[in-house]
């Protein structure tokens, strides 16, 4: 298939013409133009900024006609642009469609907090999509090293859970959240050895031992939390606390600020973790090695890599960073640990992944997503929208099926991810 | 000569994997799929001798014991005078270890201390056999996936639909007793179909992972029945609990004997045996294996891939759905609510893998699954350890399964694999060597081996051909003799 695809492009050269982006768009803009027909006119929608601590809260009456009217105009532009673009062979920039999804987004906000008598809380809402996205961009960084390396880190979710059950154990044995949060890499870590153990020395398949590690450490935790953990309530119930830490000067930022820069240590090592990746895996000599070795491992080892060495070191790291990302679930929420707390996170950090192109920028994104979508029940909730919290709870997960299935395509894994060198 | 049959495709074989991935040829490297390994993982468990899998139960069961021990207050008392008193601690660790072993193996084949009735004797093996229900279900749905190289991890949303199709033709259809129970199989089969067909069309159409998007719709599935239980339509009447009403009695299985084994074991081997020919003796199943071997050959062979996706998952996905009715049908509650398909579909996994994705395979490690649960539902109420033990053994066994190199390291067993194919090629090689001039197979033997071979070993060989012909020679010399040529033509 892609074979002929390069000939006949070597022939005619031109580019296929894709239509999914242009079909998709078009598919929301219509459910915007139905939530904008299916408005009254004399309605308000009510949004709450919280600016800064400093400067407070704004509460902004908008008419829910005009306000989400002029963003689905905003959207049909855009979509007629994207239409335009596939019929010159070209790609819709990136750009475009973050200027889509906002405005999708907005509409659908207005469009469900319409005529209510508790406005939007805006920044709320903001500042809690980040924080719930905290163990998926953990996660999805774990998967990017592991990937770029050539393994396939499915036990993403076994690594959250491990961190959350070590970092709540130790922080309650010491009464210190931050030995807690030390301890949890150790335990994501621990998981990422047994991967490589697997994967990498005895070949096997990365995704079967990934599901079986995940089974391995729900039973583990479950079993310690239902026997030495429920023995020994004094001791191990103890909740400890990540605290809030607001960033003198930069939390002051209008919006930004109190979403950005009031929160807790946890998101401020995201950020780092996140700036440090997405530089080293691209542009430093660590980076280039782990990504021959996920890229093409024979030429790598014709070099003078060593494979298998690289890719054990790199799983370890991985997994220490979704065991730090578990930390999540315990330190920054401050709870003690409880039976298979991480529900499922891993799977969908794994998803942003793949959705963000094996990228910690894009994985940061998409996690960012799924938080925001998992937060907007919350926030809309509050408000008391009609509309079902399941179908809210469930769009991260159709959003993603739709884009594995259309935008996916471009993007490409590891060429030899989830393969042995039997070097 | 002789020597050339048994090394040169070995030799053949590398050279031609060398080629597909030498750094020269950028255009066969870029559309060559990398191999998925999984399948050689799963061909490497289907080679797997039972003394692997015996061994890896064993260590299972250590493992499960240490947690067992470490978690007992009785053990973790005496251990602190282990070195004072070590009785002790042996007998707290003989008592904790020991009874909950014993219960989980009452609760699983026979209590022999129970009663004196056959029905109470063979009551905890009943248990266990209507436990494996949904796990053959489900395991074989995963198991045809798995051979024709689809991962589907799906079997949770799977088994939901079908749960959720089926108990509402159980409680709104008002049909005459079997011809309601089969509307509902029916049901079951059709709902799991339908959330198998959406990923298999996407594989199909986009190429979209089925493995992101089989666990994408796991999530789906679950917020889509834990939404229906809000609405009137499947809500039980006066409850406020999302619990449906349960489904009419005429939908259920008929039990056997008054025992817990009911009409649903029987379908569970109907179904095995129905997938045994599907893929073992139908056309259809020939191109799932063959999709599932090597795509691209089947391609070439005119086999519609897509088509073949798109069957596996429709077929598998109604096997997961079907998988629901052990609890529907025959449960306890016949009522649908948020936890109905409990964690089947992961366990599922593990069902398919210890099986092999075989169909007898499937069966067996289904049963031994269930007795673990049966037995550790047993074990949780008489001695206090938590079922979630069965969780580790189950992962510890698989585990322990694709990675038999890890077994025989642990137990210090020799590869069989290699020494049987040492044997193989010795014995063609002898066979001819004793029909030619035995000469000759000395020169070629040490042409053939690699230039790092070492001399003594090739001393060795060249001793081999004068006694050969009686014995195709110990293992170990074997072993150490064309060991480094395969080291050589792997690096």
């Amino acid at each position: 298939m892609s074979a002929t695809l390069t000939l006949d492009r070597e022939h005619v050269g031109l580019a296929p013409r894709s239509w999914k982006m242009p079909i998709i768009l078009s598919i929301l803009t219509l459910a915007a133009i139905i939530f904008t027909a299916t408005t009254p006119a004399d309605m308000s929608s009510g949004v709450a900024l919280a600016w800064s601590a400093r400067l407070g809260t704004t509460r902004l009456t908008l008419p829910t006609l005009l306000t989400i009217g002029i963003l689905t105009l905003a959207q049909v532009g855009v979509t007629v642009w994207s239409w335009a673009v596939a019929i010159s062979r070209k790609k819709l920039a990136s750009w475009w469609v973050i200027i889509f999804g906002t405005a999708f987004v907005l509409v659908f906000l207005l469009w469900a907090v319409a005529g209510k008598e508790n406005p939007l809380q805006f920044t709320s809402l903001l500042s809690g999509a980040l924080f719930l996205s905290v163990p998926l961009i953990f996660g999805a960084m774990a998967g990017c090293v592991c990937e770029h390396v050539g393994v396939i880190n499915v036990s993403i979710e076994g690594q959250l859970l491990a961190g959350a059950f070590l970092a709540a154990v130790v922080g309650a044995l010491t009464h210190n959240a931050w030995i807690g949060l030390l301890a949890a890499p150790v335990a994501g870590a621990l998981i990422g050895c047994l991967l490589a153990l697997f994967a990498v020395k005895y070949w096997v398949d990365h995704i079967i031992v990934g599901v079986v590690l995940n089974v391995l450490v729900t039973g583990f935790t479950n079993y310690l939390f239902s026997t030495v953990l429920a023995h020994n309530k004094e001791v191990f119930s103890v909740a400890v606390r990540l605290p809030k830490w607001s960033i003198p000067g930069l939390s002051e930022i209008p919006i930004l600020g109190p979403v950005l820069f009031a929160q807790n240590a946890l998101v401020y090592i995201m950020y780092v973790a996140v700036i440090i990746l997405q530089i080293m895996l691209f542009k430093s000599r660590w980076g280039l090695r782990m990504r021959a070795c996920g890229e093409h491992p024979r030429a790598a080892d014709t070099v003078g890599i060593k494979v298998n060495r690289t890719r054990v070191l790199n799983t370890i790291l991985g997994g220490a960073i979704a065991g730090l990302g578990g930390a999540f679930f315990t330190l920054a929420n401050g709870l003690a640990f409880g039976k298979e707390m991480s529900a499922g996170r891993g799977y969908i950090a794994l998803a942003a992944m793949i959705l963000g192109g094996w990228k910690p920028k894009g994985a940061l994104v998409a996690a960012l997503l799924f938080g925001f979508a998992d937060n907007l029940q919350n926030a809309l909730g509050v408000v008391g929208v009609a509309v079902p919290s399941q179908f809210m709870l469930m769009a991260p997960y159709l959003v993603t099926v739709f884009a594995v299935a259309g935008l996916v395509g471009k993007v490409r894994a590891p060429a030899q991810e989830g393969t042995a060198y039997k070097g | 000569m002789s020597d050339t049959t048994s090394i040169t495709p070995r030799r053949a074989k590398d050279a031609t994997s060398a080629a597909t991935s030498a750094p020269g040829s950028p255009d066969t490297n870029s559309d060559a799929k990398p191999p998925r390994s999984w399948k050689a993982t799963l061909a490497r468990i289907t080679n797997t001798t039972w003394l692997t899998s015996l061994l890896a139960v064993v260590v299972a069961l250590v493992v499960g014991a240490i947690l067992i021990a470490a978690a007992d207050s009785g053990v973790q008392a005496s251990a602190k005078y282990l070195f004072a008193r070590p009785g002790d601690f042996f007998g707290a660790l003989g008592h904790s270890v020991g009874g909950a072993y014993a219960s989980l193996f009452q609760g699983a084949v026979f209590n022999i201390s129970s009663s004196y009735t056959v029905a109470d004797f063979v009551h905890p093996l009943t248990n266990t056999v209507s436990y494996s229900v949904p796990l053959i279900f489900a395991g074989l749905a995963l198991g045809i996936g798995f051979r024709a190289g689809l991962f589907n991890i799906g079997a949770q949303g799977q088994i939901v639909m079908g749960a959720t199709l089926s108990a509402f033709v159980g409680f709104t259809w008002h049909l005459p007793p079997g011809l309601h129970l089969i509307a509902c199989l029916l049901a079951a089969f059709i709902g799991g179909a339908i959330w198998g067909f959406v990923p298999g069309i996407l594989k199909a159409l986009t190429g979209a992972n089925e493995v992101i998007v089989t666990i994408m719709l796991n999530s789906v599935a679950v917020y889509l029945l834990s939404y229906l239980l809000t609405l009137p339509a499947f809500r039980s009447p006066g409850s406020f609990m999302p619990i449906s009403p349960a489904v009419d009695a005429s939908a259920r299985f008929p039990h056997f004997f008054g025992s817990a084994i009911d009409l649903g074991f029987v379908l569970a081997l109907v179904a095995a045996f129905a997938v045994w020919w599907l893929m073992e003796r139908s056309t259809l199943g020939f191109r799932i294996r063959a999709v599932g071997e090597s795509n691209d050959a089947a391609r070439t062979a005119g086999m519609s891939v897509p088509a073949a996706y798109v069957w596996v998952m429709v077929i598998a996905g109604g096997l997961a759905g079907l998988a629901s009715t052990s609890q529907l049908l025959s449960g306890s509650s016949q009522q649908l609510n948020g936890d109905i398909a409990s964690t089947f579909g992961f366990d599922a996994i593990t069902v398919a893998l210890l099986g092999r994705s075989k169909p007898v395979g499937t069966v067996l490690a289904g049963l031994l699954f269930g007795g673990l649960r049966a037995g550790g539902y047993i074990m949780q109420s008489s001695t206090g350890t938590p079922i979630d033990i069965i969780l580790v053994l189950q992962s510890v066994i698989v585990l322990l399964i694709a990675a038999p190199p890890l077994v025989r390291a642990i137990f210090r067993l020799p590869d069989p694999d290699k020494r049987a194919k040492v044997k193989t090629s010795r014995r063609h090689e002898v066979a001819t060597v004793a029909a030619t001039q035995p000469i000759a197979t000395v020169e070629s033997t040490a042409a053939a081996q690699p230039v790092g071979a070492v001399a003594s070993e090739e001393v060795v060989e060249s001793d081999s051909p004068g006694e050969a012909p009686t014995d195709a020679g110990p293992g170990d010399t074997d072993d150490t003799v064309l060991a480094p040529s395969e080291t050589e033509a792997q690096s």
